[in-house]
C-alpha cells in the first residue's frame, strides 16, 4: 500500500519549546488517520508544517512516496493537501460562494467567472454530502455550515489530502455524525484524512488508525481496532485519566442567579430567548442542553452583559444586575467563560500575564492609583500558570502563540481565580484533551461545592450529564424541559432537544 | 532571568525591531540615488558629473544637519512638533485608531497658544507662557474628542470626521488670523504679535539657530506617552481596545470611553505640537495657505517608528533630517526639488511598505460590532 504521507524525523523548535521533536508520521491512501495527544503536544504545528505555514527545523516530507519541499501554503495545495484550520478563517462578510473563490478564482479573461465556479462547487457538494447556500453570508450560518464551507474549500483546490484540526470541537452531536459520514465518503473516493480531535469515541467511531503525540514525540501508532478508550487516553497523558468526576452530595443554598422572564433578541433582532425563567442556587451546577442556535447564546450573552436583554430581569444574590455595565457585573460577583475565546475571552496580542488580569487589572494588588504593578501581575500570571498546568515557556508568551487548549486554560484559571459566586460557562471544555477536562471538570465541581452556582451550557451531552445536578432543555427559544440529574439520560434530553415531549414522571 | 542576559535580550530585541527601518533607509538611499542619477542622464551630463550627483547630494544631505551646530539647530526646530505629531498618531493608533486629523489639532493647538499670548498680556510672563502651552493641549485635545465622541456613540469612521475637521480648522483659523475684525495684525499677514516675553528660550549652543529648549517637553512627551501605555490602567485599556474592542468590551472596558479619551489624548499631543512650535518659533499666528504638513509627516513618522515612542523620537529625527535638509540639497547640489521630494518619498515608502501590510490586514480580522450599545 503506498503512503500518502511521510513525514522523517521532523523537528520544529519556537522561542522556549521544541513543538515537534523527531516526528515520523505516515498516513496511507484512503484511510481516515487521527492525530491525538494532550494540549500543546504539537499537533497543530506538525500540520502546519506539512501545510506549509512553518518550515520545519530538521526532516523531510514526502508525498506519495516523493520527497517535496513544501515552503508555503500554495505548494502544499499543489500537492493536493487541504487544511481546515482550528480556528476557520473565513472572510465574514462575505458569501459562501466567494469564500470558497477566494484566491481560487476562475476568471474569463480578467472577469470572475461565477457561472462555473457555482457549478464545480455544487458538483462537489453533490458528491460528497456537503450540502450549503452557495449565496448565505459566513456570519449568518452556523459553525457546522463554516466548516462544511473550509472542506468545500479545500476540495474546489483539489484537495486530496484533508487536514482537519479539531473539526468537531465547534460541533453538535449531530454535526459530527454528519462531517464523519462526509470523511467516509471523502475516503471512498480514494482520498485520505487527517483528523485532530480530542475525543476518543469519534476516534473509535470514524478512524482507521491513530498516532499518538506527547509533548513533540510519537508514542505510537495503532490500529483503532486494537485501541480501547481508556489505553489511548492512558498513551496521550501518560497516567490514568478519570473519566467520571467524583461530586459531593446536592447540599443547595439560597438562590445566587435569578432569572425572570427574560426576553432577548439575536444580532439578526429577531427574538432569540423567550420569557425565560429559571434560577440556579448556591452549591448546584445547573445544566443548559439544547442544539446550538436555540436561544443559549443569547441568554448567556445577556446575563453576562454582551447583549441587551429586552426585558425581564437577571438577580444575582437578590441584585438586580440587568442594567449593570459589564464590570459592575463582575464586581457583583459574577464570572463568565465565554463560548468564543478568540473574539471574546483573549486579547490576543496581549501576553499571558495580562491576560490573566483582563478584568480585574483595575483592582489592588494589581494597581495602585493609576499604576499597574507589574510584579503583582506577574506573580500572580506565575501562580495560575502553575495551578492550571498552562503550557508555556513562561508568561511573557503573547496569548496568540499559546496551543487552543491552553488558551482555554489561561481563561478557566482567570475566571474562577477572580473568587466569583456565580460562574456562567459556555463550553468550558471546548478543544481540551482529556486530561484537561477532568481537571476543569473537578475545578468547576469544586467551586459548586464551595458554595459557588454554576451555569453550565454545553453541546456536550456527555458534560452537561456528568456535571449537572439540573438539566435544562432549551429549544426555539424557550426551556422545554427540566429534569434531575437523577431522572435524566441522554435518549430523554435528545428527544426534548429536538421540540418532543417526554412523560411527566421523568419532569421535576 | 540574570542582568548580563537580561540585557543580551534587550539589545536583540533593538536590534530586531530596528533592523527594518534601517534596512528600509538603505534601499530608499538608493532608489533616490538612481532617481538623481536617472535624472542627470536626462540632462546630458558626463558620467563622472552622474556618478557624483548622488554622492555631492547626500553629503550635503549630512552636513546640513551634522556639519555644524547651526545646522542641527535648524533640524531641532523640525524635530519637536515632528515628535510631538509622531506621538499623536501613535496613541490614537493603539486604541485601534486612525488620527488622520493632528494637522487641524496643531492648528487649534497653535491658534490657542497664539491668543492666550496676544491677549492676556497682564499676566506673569512664565504664567502666561504655561497657560498658552495649556491652551494648545486643550485645545487640542478637545477638537480631538469630538472626533472620539463621534465614533463612539455614532459610529462614524474617524477618517472621515478628522479629514474634514482638518479643513474646517484651516478655514476658521484663516478667518481669524485673517480679518481686521478679528485678530489680524496691521500691517502683517497673520494675528496680533504674542508677547515676546512668553517665547520658549533658545539654547545657546546651536546659536544663531531657532532651536528653542521645546524639545526637552517634546522628549518629556515621547517618555510620558510610553508611561501612559505600558505602566498605567488607562494605557491597558487603551491597547485592549486597539488590539480587539471585542474581547476588551467582555472584560468590561468601555470601548467607547475609551475611543474618546484616547482620541482626547492623541489631540493634546498634536495641539502642543502647534503650540510649542509656534511659543518657540514664530512672533504671530500667520495664516496659511495651506497645511503645514506636520501631521501627515507624523502618520508616516508613527508608523516607521511602529508605534512606539522611542521609535517616533528615531523617526522623527529621519524627518528632521530631510525637511533641513532638502532644501539644501537643491541650493547646494542642484538637485531638482521634485527629485529631492523623490528620495524622501521612496525612503518613507520603504520603511512603510511593510507596516502598512501588516495593519492593513490586522485592521480587516477587526469588525466593530455594537460598540455603541451596553457601556
Ligand atoms: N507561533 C508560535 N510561537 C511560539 N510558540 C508556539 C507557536 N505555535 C505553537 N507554539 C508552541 O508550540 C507548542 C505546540 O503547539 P500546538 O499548537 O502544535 O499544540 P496542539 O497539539 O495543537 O495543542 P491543542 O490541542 O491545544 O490545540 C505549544 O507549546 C505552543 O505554545
Ligand atoms: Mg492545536
Amino acid at each position: 500500500m503506498t503512503l500518502a504521507i511521510e513525514m522523517r524525523d521532523i523537528t520544529k523548535r519556537f522561542p522556549g519549546v521544541i513543538a515537534n521533536s523527531g516526528v515520523n508520521f505516515q498516513v496511507k491512501a484512503g484511510e481516515i488517520h487521527a492525530l491525538l495527544g494532550e494540549n500543546g503536544a504539537g499537533k497543530s504545528t506538525l500540520m502546519n508544517i506539512l501545510y506549509g505555514l512553518y518550515e520545519p527545523d530538521e526532516g523531510t516530507i514526502f508525498i506519495n512516496g516523493r520527497k517535496v519541499q513544501i515552503k508555503d501554503p500554495n505548494t502544499a495545495i499543489k500537492h493536493g493537501i487541504g487544511m481546515v484550520h482550528q480556528h476557520f478563517m473565513l472572510v465574514e462578510p462575505f458569501t459562501v460562494m466567494e469564500n470558497i473563490m477566494l484566491g481560487a478564482e476562475i476568471a474569463n479573461r480578467g472577469v470572475l467567472d461565477f457561472e462555473k465556479a457555482r457549478s464545480e462547487v455544487l458538483r462537489i457538494s453533490r458528491e460528497y454530502g456537503l450540502e450549503v447556500d452557495p449565496e448565505a453570508k459566513i456570519q449568518d450560518i452556523s459553525v457546522g455550515m463554516q466548516q462544511r464551507v473550509e472542506i468545500l474549500k479545500a476540495l474546489y483546490r483539489g484537495a486530496d489530502i484533508l487536514i482537519l484540526d479539531e473539526p468537531t470541537a465547534v460541533l453538535t452531536p449531530n454535526e459530527i455524525n454528519d462531517l464523519i459520514k462526509i470523511m467516509r465518503s471523502l475516503t471512498k473516493e480514494g482520498k485520505s484524512i487527517i483528523f485532530i480531535t480530542h475525543k476518543l469515541k469519534e476516534i473509535k467511531a470514524a478512524c482507521n488508525r491513530v498516532t499518538v503525540i506527547r509533548r513533540g514525540q510519537i508514542i505510537g501508532t495503532l490500529d483503532t481496532g486494537e485501541a480501547t478508550i481508556e489505553m489511548l487516553a492512558e498513551m496521550m497523558v501518560g497516567r490514568k485519566v478519570i473519566l467520571k468526576v467524583a461530586k459531593k452530595e446536592l447540599k443547595p443554598g439560597r438562590s445566587y442567579l435569578e432569572i425572570d422572564n427574560l426576553t432577548v433578541r439575536d444580532n439578526r433582532d429577531l427574538p432569540a430567548v423567550k420569557g425565560v425563567s429559571f434560577q440556579v442556587r448556591s452549591g448546584e451546577i445547573v445544566g443548559i442542553a439544547g442544539v446550538d442556535g436555540n436561544g443559549q447564546t443569547e441568554l448567556i450573552e445577556a446575563i453576562t452583559g454582551l447583549k441587551k436583554l429586552e426585558q425581564g430581569s437577571i438577580k444575582l444574590m437578590d441584585k438586580e444586575i440587568s442594567q449593570l455595565s459589564i464590570r459592575q457585573r463582575y464586581e457583583e460577583g459574577l464570572a463568565h467563560i465565554p463560548e468564543d475565546r478568540h473574539k471574546h475571552g483573549l486579547v490576543l496580542d496581549f501576553d499571558i500575564a495580562e491576560n490573566m488580569v483582563l478584568q480585574n487589572f483595575y483592582q489592588k494588588p494589581f494597581s495602585k492609583g493609576q499604576f499597574l504593578n507589574y510584579n503583582e501581575i506577574a506573580d500572580y500570571a506565575e501562580r495560575l500558570v502553575a495551578n492550571y498546568d498552562v503550557r508555556t515557556p513562561n508568561i511573557k508568551v503573547e496569548a496568540k502563540k499559546l496551543s487552543g487548549g491552553n488558551q482555554q486554560k489561561v481563561i478557566v484559571a482567570r475566571e474562577i481565580e477572580r473568587r466569583p459566586s456565580v460562574i456562567v460557562a459556555a463550553q468550558p471544555t471546548r478543544g481540551l484533551d482529556v486530561g484537561a477536562i477532568e481537571f476543569v471538570h473537578r475545578r468547576l465541581v469544586e467551586q459548586r461545592d464551595a458554595g459557588d452556582a454554576v451555569l453550565l451550557v454545553s453541546l456536550e451531552l456527555d458534560e452537561v450529564l456528568s456535571l449537572s445536578d439540573r438539566i435544562l432543555v432549551m429549544y426555539g427559544g424557550n426551556i422545554v424541559g427540566e429534569l434531575s440529574s437523577a431522572a435524566a439520560d441522554e435518549q430523554k434530553i435528545g428527544i426534548l432537544m429536538a421540540g418532543g415531549q417526554v412523560s411527566e414522571k421523568g419532569m421535576m | 532571568m540574570t542582568a548580563s542576559k537580561r540585557y543580551k535580550e534587550f539589545l536583540h530585541q533593538a536590534w530586531l525591531s530596528i533592523r527594518l527601518p534601517l534596512t528600509a533607509i538603505f534601499f530608499g538611499l538608493i532608489v533616490g540615488a538612481l532617481a538623481m542619477m536617472w535624472v542627470g542622464i536626462q540632462d546630458g551630463l558626463s558620467l563622472s558629473q552622474i556618478l557624483n550627483l548622488p554622492l555631492t547630494a547626500y553629503r550635503t544631505l549630512f552636513n546640513s544637519v551634522f556639519g555644524s551646530f547651526y545646522g542641527f539647530g535648524e533640524s531641532l526646530v523640525f524635530l519637536v512638533p515632528l515628535i510631538l505629531t509622531g506621538l499623536s498618531i501613535t496613541f490614537a493608533f493603539r486604541c485601534g485608531m486612525f488620527n488622520v486629523g493632528a494637522e487641524g489639532q496643531y492648528i487649534v493647538g497653535l491658534f490657542s497658544a497664539a491668543y492666550v499670548g496676544f491677549t492676556f498680556n497682564g499676566l506673569p510672563a512664565w504664567l502666561q507662557m504655561i497657560t498658552a502651552i495649556i491652551a494648545a493641549a486643550v485645545g487640542g485635545g478637545l477638537w480631538a474628542a469630538i472626533v472620539g465622541w463621534l465614533k463612539a456613540k455614532r459610529g462614524v469612521h474617524e477618517v472621515i470626521t478628522t479629514i474634514m475637521l482638518n479643513y474646517i480648522a484651516l478655514h476658521i483659523y484663516n478667518f481669524l488670523v485673517g480679518s481686521k475684525e478679528w485678530f489680524k495684525a496691521d500691517k502683517f499677514q497673520g494675528s496680533h504679535a504674542i508677547n515676546p516675553a512668553i517665547k520658549i528660550p533658545q539654547i545657546g549652543l546651536f546659536s544663531p539657530s531657532r532651536a528653542h529648549w521645546g524639545i526637552i517637553l517634546a522628549l518629556l512627551a515621547a517618555i510620558i506617552v510610553y508611561i501612559i501605555l505600558w505602566r498605567t490602567k488607562t494605557g491597558f485599556e487603551v491597547r485592549a481596545v486597539g488590539n480587539s474592542n471585542e474581547a476588551a468590551r467582555y472584560a468590561g472596558i468601555s470601548v467607547a470611553k475609551n475611543y474618546i479619551k484616547a482620541m482626547l489624548i492623541s489631540g493634546i499631543l498634536a495641539g502642543l505640537a502647534g503650540g510649542i512650535h509656534l511659543l518657540g518659533t514664530q512672533a504671530r499666528a500667520a495664516s496659511m495657505s495651506a497645511f503645514t504638513g506636520f501631521g501627515a509627516d507624523g502618520i508616516a513618522i508613527a508608523l516607521i517608528g511602529q508605534n512606539h515612542p522611542l521609535g517616533v523620537v528615531l523617526a522623527a529625527f529621519l524627518f528632521a533630517v530631510m525637511k533641513r535638509g532638502a532644501p539644501l540639497m537643491q541650493a547646494q547640489a542642484g538637485i531638482a526639488k521634485e527629485v529631492v521630494a523623490i528620495v524622501q518619498a521612496s525612503i518613507i515608502f520603504f520603511v512603510a511598505a511593510d507596516q502598512m501590510v501588516k495593519w492593513i490586514y490586522k485592521r480587516r480580522k477587526k469588525q466593530v460590532k455594537e460598540v455603541a450599545s451596553n457601556e
